[in-house]
């Protein structure tokens, strides 16, 4: 096709939402349900009949909540999804986990130390990344305890495919409080939300 | 000024024409076609504000002019195996969409090497040639009451 070419070639782009609308508040609602019910397994409305290396919930995520504001950070895995949220989301890739107000992880085993991402600051808290992990599979009643704000007594999460090495760097975040990183996993079209709030005991 | 290759230039003509072509014509091209390409929205037709910025006398300071309301979409040519091909964008001043989405259409024909020819003669150009005569037409009512103005010499 030399010589024939009219610019970037966009053929392998997937669509947006189809419903750019009612899917991004649909999508929106859900993560704000999730967020407000942590470690409640909650599944994402929206259809994104494709694939990419991360699923419909993490890229429903990033189409309702990243835009040209929202550098967002990909893991090596999710590289191949880093033309689709430029083009759908318009927001800037970030060459370091530090400058990514997103960032979206596709191999948790080989993700960076959680430190390594923006933590805030004391007076701007929420200049801290917000972390999309997609894990192999997601379940609640099981697995890590959970307690904290929007938890009546305990939950339980069963997350697959994060080191273990995770939930120690997370803990080790909390005396930073309000610093610190919120982070949902994703699974397919399912999600649970961990805000920095939560406090996670194996 | 920045060099464009000849393909990019050829594209910003057509989007020009087809830009500022009225939406019931290119719907009408659109039906006229017999060899209707399947498509699908890549970015559904979304209304925005861009703003335009303006030098003054084309040499001064570039200042921001103002916004006004633009609508784009982007579609993808679907080959016969479902595959997407070619990626046409429709940018137009207002808030149709079914404009933009036209446009886009056109854009992505016109980069197919199988239709292009067809789609330039019997739409791009006929647009073209109707928009250069309502240039021109312009141009001479304008010139018929043009005022040349100069300073009287006061008779002193």
């Amino acid at each position: 096709m030399s010589g024939m070419s009219y610019g970037a070639d966009f053929g392998g782009l997937e669509p947006g939402f189809a419903d750019p609308v009612h899917d991004a508040q649909a999508s929106f609602r859900a993560v704000l349900d999730a967020m407000a019910h942590p470690g409640r397994v909650v599944t994402m409305p929206a259809r994104l009949p494709f694939s990419l290396p991360l699923g419909t919930a993490a890229v429903a995520v990033a189409l309702s909540l990243c835009d040209a504001d929202t550098p967002v950070w990909l893991d090596p895995a999710a590289a191949g999804a880093a033309s689709y949220l430029t083009f759908h989301c318009g927001a800037p890739l970030a060459a370091t986990p530090s400058e990514a107000s997103f960032a979206f992880v596709a191999d948790p085993a080989a993700m960076p130390a959680l430190y390594s991402f923006a933590l805030g600051s004391d007076e701007y808290p929420e200049r801290s990344a917000t972390l999309v992990i997609e894990v192999s599979s997601l379940a609640d009643g099981d697995g890590v305890r959970l307690r904290g704000p929007g938890i009546e007594d305990e939950a339980r999460l069963a997350v697959a495919g994060v080191p273990a090495r995770f939930w120690a760097e997370r803990a080790a975040l909390a005396e930073l409080f309000p610093r610190g990183l919120d982070m949902v996993f994703a699974c397919g079209d399912a999600l649970v939300a961990v805000p920095r709030s939560i406090q996670a005991v194996l | 000024m920045q060099k464009f290759d000849n393909n990019t230039v050829a594209r910003q003509r057509w989007l020009a024409v087809l830009a500022k072509a009225p939406a019931p014509r290119l719907q009408a091209a659109w039906d006229a076609l017999d060899d209707k390409p399947a498509y699908r929205l890549l970015r559904q037709g979304e209304t925005g504000l861009v703003m335009l910025r303006g030098r003054i006398g084309g040499t001064g300071r570039p200042f921001n002019f103002g916004e006004m309301t633009m609508t784009r979409a982007a579609v993808q040519l679907l080959d016969a195996t479902g595959g997407a091909r070619f990626t046409g964008f429709g940018h137009v001043a207002g808030r149709s969409t079914r404009h933009a989405e036209l446009i886009a259409v056109f854009d992505a024909m016109l980069q197919d090497p199988h239709r292009r020819d067809v789609i330039a003669a019997r739409v791009i150009e006929p647009l073209a040639a109707e928009q250069q005569a309502r240039k021109a037409n312009e141009a001479a009512k304008v010139t018929a009451s043009k005022v040349d103005f100069f300073t009287m010499v006061r008779g002193e």
